[in-house]
Order: C-alpha cells, then structure tokens, then sequence
C-alpha cells in the first residue's frame, strides 16, 4: 500500500525571493524526483510565494520530500493536498486549425467541457478550458482528432475547501 | 555612521565573536583584504582554499564554535565546494565568505566569476549573495545564526566587490546577553513511553552519533547511560562522546565497527538512537539491521528520523534537551537498575568481547599500522586531539586510540574526504595552541592537501601528522584483494615522494620509522618536537582493516582477521 506510487500534491510557502524555486527544484531533482506540474504565485502578502507543485511517487517517497523541503531555509511551510479536502483545477489554452469539417464538433467539445474560445484569428482559434486534471486530459482527448496545433496547461492549482 | 561594506563586514564578524579567519586573497577581496590589515582578526594564509574550509572545519570540530573562511571569487570560490560538502554531510558549523565580481558584471562571464551560490546550493545549509551594501550586516549575523542553530550546518555569502566599497548608515546590533539555560522540559508522553521500554527491555542499547558531540549533550548521555546500565557504541561521528574506558562502551559499529557492537545491534530488544542517522556504513542491510529491536530515535532534524531505518517511537528534539529531560524523568521515577538486572545481557555480551576482540596480529619484522596507533594512545594517555584522513588510517584510529572526550576526534565522516586530516588538524590546533594535535595519515591522502605544511611552518602551528606509509591506496587495494581477487588497478603508490625530504623542504623535521622497534621512539621524539612534524612509518604493505561486513550485507556477518578467530 505503502509503495503504491500515484500522484500528490503538496503546497508550499515559500519566500518570494530569487533562487528559492531552483533549492526546492534541485531537492526534489537531487534525490531523482520528478516535478510533474507547477504553478506559483504570489500570496497576498509579496514577501510570501505559494508553489503547487505534483509529483508521481508513493507514500513513503512524499514524506521524505516533504521533510526535505522542509530543511530549506525558504520553505515556511509544506502540505500535501488531498482529493477530498481540496478543490484542485487546471487550466489549458488549445489551438485548432478550423475547418469547415471539424467546426461543429469543436464547439460541442466546448461546450461539453464548459470552455470557451478566447481568440479567433482567421482559420485559428485558442480555447480556454478549465477543469480538473482529469477533465482536461479527456479535453485533449477529444480535440486530437479533430487537429491540435498546440497546447499550454498551467498544471494543477489546488485550495483547501476549509481553513 | 556611514560605513564602507568591507568596513561593516569586519565590524559584522566581531560581533559575532570571531578572532579567526581561514582565507586566501584574490581581486575581488583587496577591500576586505585592506581593512583586514588594519584589524586585529587574525588571519590565516592557507596554502588552498579546499584547506581553508577543512580548516575551518577542524577548528569548529575542536572548538565548537562556528569557524570561518574568507576566498576570493572563481577559483577560489570552486575550490571551497569539497570543503563546504563535507562540512555538510558530517554538519559542521562554518560561515564561507566568497568574493564575486561587482553586481554589474554578474552573469557577464567576468574574469574570475563562478556562480558559486548555484553551484553550492544543494551542499550547502543555506547561501546568500548580498546584493546590496544596507543587507550586509543583517545576512552576516542571519548566516551566522543559521549556521549555528538547530541542526548545524555550512553557510555561503558570496560578497561582489561593488556591495564592499559601497557605503551606508551601520548600526551595530545590541550586544546579545547570555541566555540562563532553562530547566529541563517536562518528560513527554513519548519520553513516559520509552521510560517504560527501557524499564522492560532485557537486552537494550544505545546508538549515539555526532549530534551528540554537536549538541553538547556528552555528560546528559554519560548520566542517562550510566543510570539506565545500556551498553552504548557510537558512531564515527560520535566518538568520546561517551568514554571508552566506560564498562559499558561497546566500541564503534558498523562496517568496521567491533564484533561485539554489531552482535549487540542485532540481538538487542531495544534500540535507542540519539544524534545519528542510520549511515549504510553503521546499518549494513536494512533488512536484517536490529530487527528483534523496539527502536526509538531521537534527532533534532526531522529528515533524518524515518528516513533509513523506521522506528517505533520518533522524537524530534535536539539531544540535549532530550536527554536533559529524559534524565530528570528518570530521576523524579526514581529509575533503577543494576548490573545484576541485566546480568544475561552483559554476560551475552562479555562472551562476544572475549570471543572476538577487537585485535591484530603484532609482529616483530614490519611495523603494523594498528601497534603505531596503540603506541601513540598510550603515548599520549588517549589525551590527544586526533584527527584523520580517510582510508584505513581513519578506521584503525577509530579502532584503536581510545576517545574519553568528545571532540577530540575529528573525522571526515559522512563525505569521506582524503586530503581533510591536516589542514582539519591546523585549524584544530589553532582553536588549541595548547594541546596536542595529531594527524593520523595515510601516504595516499596525506598527498592531497599537503601544502598545508607552509601554513603550519607559517604560523608556527605544530601539529604532529603521523603517516601510515604502505605504499598503497591502503582501503581501495583492500577491497580489490577481498572482492576482485587481488587485481591491484591503480592503488599502488609507490611512487610518493621522501616525507621526510618533504618535511624538510617546507622547512621542518621529517622522522621515519622502518621497523617495530623504531616505532615508539619515533612516535616520542616527533610528539616533542615543538613544531609541525611528520613521522612517516613504513607498515606492512597489505593489512586489513577489520572485523569487516561487506557492503550491503549484515552487520553481524563480518570477515575477521586471523588473529580474531580463536
């Protein structure tokens, strides 16, 4: 159970200062962990920084990193986010080329994933979608075929339901 | 008071206490450099600055107090990086000044320019750079702080040249009072619990390590095991912290630790581990590592406690405290034991030391590495700060000379580094002018900071180094002998210059010893001597270290000697 690796999610305080995102970088890279998504930001308070950050790993893997992180003199704070607990969302800006053909479906795909286009430029539109991970990645499932130029995802941000 | 950078940076280090600096000048540090003269710092030119950190080291080691380097920026900052990793991996308390080029010409490729806050940051406990002249002072003192407290550690501020000749407004920091050490904490409900566990266990030990040398915490453990009658070893790091002259001293475990440690480790029922971190070197295979043991571990960093080895009963504290706490538990309980309590135990283990003692097999031809070391205890009365380089010199002195004091030894530990014990030992002696200080050497690593010696000629500073001189790369060509069939690749080193011409040359007496009878005399006409000397003894070529558990496997499978099996 223990050793059963899936996705975490941690949240850390952290000084907003040059080089604090490349110590927590390098103290998960150090040890051979992935960073699998990323989002910081600024707290309301400047000084401070929020960083999300997911890593596929299990259990026992995440409490060292989380002591880890720990150690750093930046780091105020680590906690791991937890499904139930938290709301956790992504967002993804997509670009198609837009046929005659692929119209329709395009917006029935936008409609189904509540997105919306964001810009439209001739042949070219970017479509916004918002959701959980989950949500996007059968997002991009469904417009593959239909012919992805390109695609930005913010990774996850995530907020705890309850203080 | 408007102030120049270089000025505050010299006004910051007295605040906190500093009567010496390791450096090595350059470019970007003639600001520094100037007001240096002016001071009454003393300074002290090594010859590297890889020797500065070691330094710096040895002398935080000896004195427990944060020790200081002062390089200038490129090369003189990328030489530190050794040092400043190991500082790190044993956690030693020193504050690395690196020079860099002005702000403006960061990031230019200036000449003598070197990232070294990115490059020192995953060995470092924290770095700084100081960007502007009015954060100068405060990162001082905060580097300082940082280094010193909690779990002890390295610290970089890497000064650019513009922020020292840049003036601002300087208000010294109130003088810090002397804070009354509080009473000991009330006992925890974890404590309560491992009060019981001891109060049951049949068959307990203590496993102490370098936070209790770090954390000052010798007398607390010296009480609590006494009053508890636990056997006690302690790791490399953690040696004198409990004396070995005690009754209840097992011996260093591990690797190279003693027959007896490791039968105590894996047939106790209750494990106590203070101020260490389960080292693969101490542990061997996890699997089989104390696994009858109940495990209680107590650290002042969280990181370390869970990390290797998974306990039941997890403290987060610093040892002193803990121990401080623990004892008056003890005391208020009114806690009892006696040796007759644990009679089996002790006869357990008795059988152990007198089946396998720690030994080796004298000789009346060759010199053997062990009798220098033994001789050299015995000399000395074990009153000697000693400090090692790494290899088979750095076992057979943790075997063999007999710690009662805790940092009185100074090892490179967790890194390993060859080339740490002389410039390690320089900065000891120069914590202690008054004691004696020597080096136990190897001719392989005695080479790689030994123009160190122009620093100990210098300053007058005699530190005594005492070279095992077997003409190999002594531990490698043991492990090449015992697990690739005696292909020797690369260890020979026969090719080493004259140490005693060496000696010399630098301007100081050389002595060698070649054969057994030679070996005490030579050990007492160099101890006398009142300046830095070096003993080169020619030991037999090819001795091992033992007992030995191989790499990966159980602590209690260990190769031993001949002399060790009766």
């Amino acid at each position: 159970m223990e050793k059963q690796k899936k996705e975490h999610i941690l949240s850390l305080l952290v000084n907003n200062k040059p080089d604090v995102l490349a110590r927590v970088a390098g103290t998960l890279g150090g040890r051979g962990y992935n960073i699998d998504t990323l989002c910081v930001d600024a707290t309301l308070d400047p000084k401070i920084s929020k960083i999300i950050l997911s890593v596929y790993q299990d259990q026992s893997a995440i409490t060292k990193i989380e002591k880890q992180l720990l150690r750093l003199i930046d780091v105020h704070s680590v906690s791991e986010l937890t499904e139930t607990e938290t709301v956790m969302r992504e967002m993804m800006l997509v670009r198609m080329k837009l046929t005659e053909k692929n119209k329709a479906d395009i917006a029935l795909i936008i409609d189904t994933f509540r997105g919306r286009v964001v810009t439209m430029n001739g042949d070219s539109c970017v479509i916004e979608i918002t959701g959980t991970k989950a949500d996007v990645e059968r997002a991009i499932e469904s417009l593959k075929p239909l012919g992805i130029d390109d695609l930005a995802r913010t990774g996850i941000v995530a907020l705890e339901r309850i203080k | 008071m408007k102030l120049k950078g270089a000025e505050i940076f010299i006004r910051a280090l007295k605040q906190e206490g500093i009567q010496t600096v390791f450096g090595y000048p350059g470019g970007v540090l003639l600001d520094i450099y100037d007001e240096l003269y002016r001071s009454d710092i003393t300074h002290i030119l090594v010859r590297h600055e890889q020797g500065a950190v070691h330094a710096a080291d040895g002398y935080a080691r000896a004195s427990g107090k944060v020790g200081v380097v002062l390089v200038t920026s490129g090369p003189g900052a990328t030489n530190t990086v050794t040092g400043i990793a190991n500082a790190y991996l044993d956690s030693i308390p020193i504050v690395v000044f690196t020079g860099q080029v002005p702000t403006a010409l960061i990031g230019t490729d200036a000449f003598q320019e070197a990232d070294i806050v990115g490059i020192t940051r995953p060995c470092t406990k924290h770095n700084f750079q100081v960007r502007r002249v009015d954060e100068l002072a405060r990162t001082i003192h905060e580097a300082f702080h940082i280094a010193r407290s909690g779990r002890p550690g390295p610290v970089l501020v890497d000064l650019p040249k513009d922020v020292m000749q840049a003036t601002t407004d300087y208000e010294p920091l109130p003088p810090k009072e002397e804070e009354p050490i509080p009473p000991p904490k009330p006992a925890s409900g974890k404590a309560l619990y491992v009060h019981d566990l001891i109060a049951e266990s049949r068959r307990p030990v203590l496993l102490t390590g370098g936070g209790i040398v770090l954390g000052r915490a010798s007398e607390e453990l010296r009480q609590m095991a006494r009053r508890t009658k636990m056997p006690v070893t302690s790791t490399l790091m953690g040696l004198g912290a409990f004396p070995a002259s005690d009754p209840l001293w097992l011996g260093m475990p591990g690797m190279h630790g003693t027959y007896y440690a490791n039968m105590a480790l894996t047939n106790c029922d209750l494990l106590i581990a203070i101020g260490c971190r389960f080292d693969d070197r101490v542990t061997g295979s996890l699997e089989t590592f104390a696994r009858k043991a109940k495990k209680v571990h107590v650290d002042v960093d969280a990181s370390s406690i869970n990390k290797n080895v998974m306990v039941d009963v997890p403290i987060v504290q610093d040892c002193k405290e803990a121990l401080r706490s623990f004892n008056k538990l003890l005391a208020d309980q009114n806690f009892t034991v006696s040796y007759e309590d644990r009679r089996e135990w002790f006869d357990m283990i008795e059988e152990w030391k007198r089946n396998v003692p720690l030994s080796y097999c004298p000789s009346d031809e060759v010199i053997k590495p062990q009798f220098v070391i033994e001789t050299l205890c015995n000399l000395t009365k074990g009153k000697a700060i000693i400090t090692t380089e790494v290899g088979q010199n750095q076992m057979w002195a943790a075997q063999f000379y007999k710690f009662d004091e805790p940092n009185m030894f100074i090892s490179s530990g967790g890194l390993g580094t060859m080339g740490f014990g002389l410039p390690a030992a320089i900065g000891a002696q120069v914590a202690f002018p008054d004691k004696l200080v020597v080096d136990i050497a190897g001719d392989g690593s005695i080479q790689m900071n030994i123009q160190e010696l122009a620093t100990a000629v210098q300053y007058r500073i005699p530190v005594k180094v005492v070279v095992l001189n077997n003409g190999y790369l002594g531990m490698v060509r043991q492990w090449q002998e015992l697990f690739y069939e005696k292909r020797y690749s690369q260890t020979d080193m026969t090719y080493a210059p004259d140490f005693v011409k060496v000696a010399e040359a630098y301007g100081t007496l050389g002595l060698r010893a070649m054969k057994p009878d030679e070996a005490a005399a030579t050990l007492r006409k160099g101890l006398e001597h009142p300046g830095p000397v070096i003993m080169d003894f020619r030991v037999a070529r090819e001795e091992c270290v033992y007992p030995m558990v191989r790499p990966g496997g159980s602590i209690q499978e260990m190769t031993l000697g001949r002399e060790m099996i009766n």
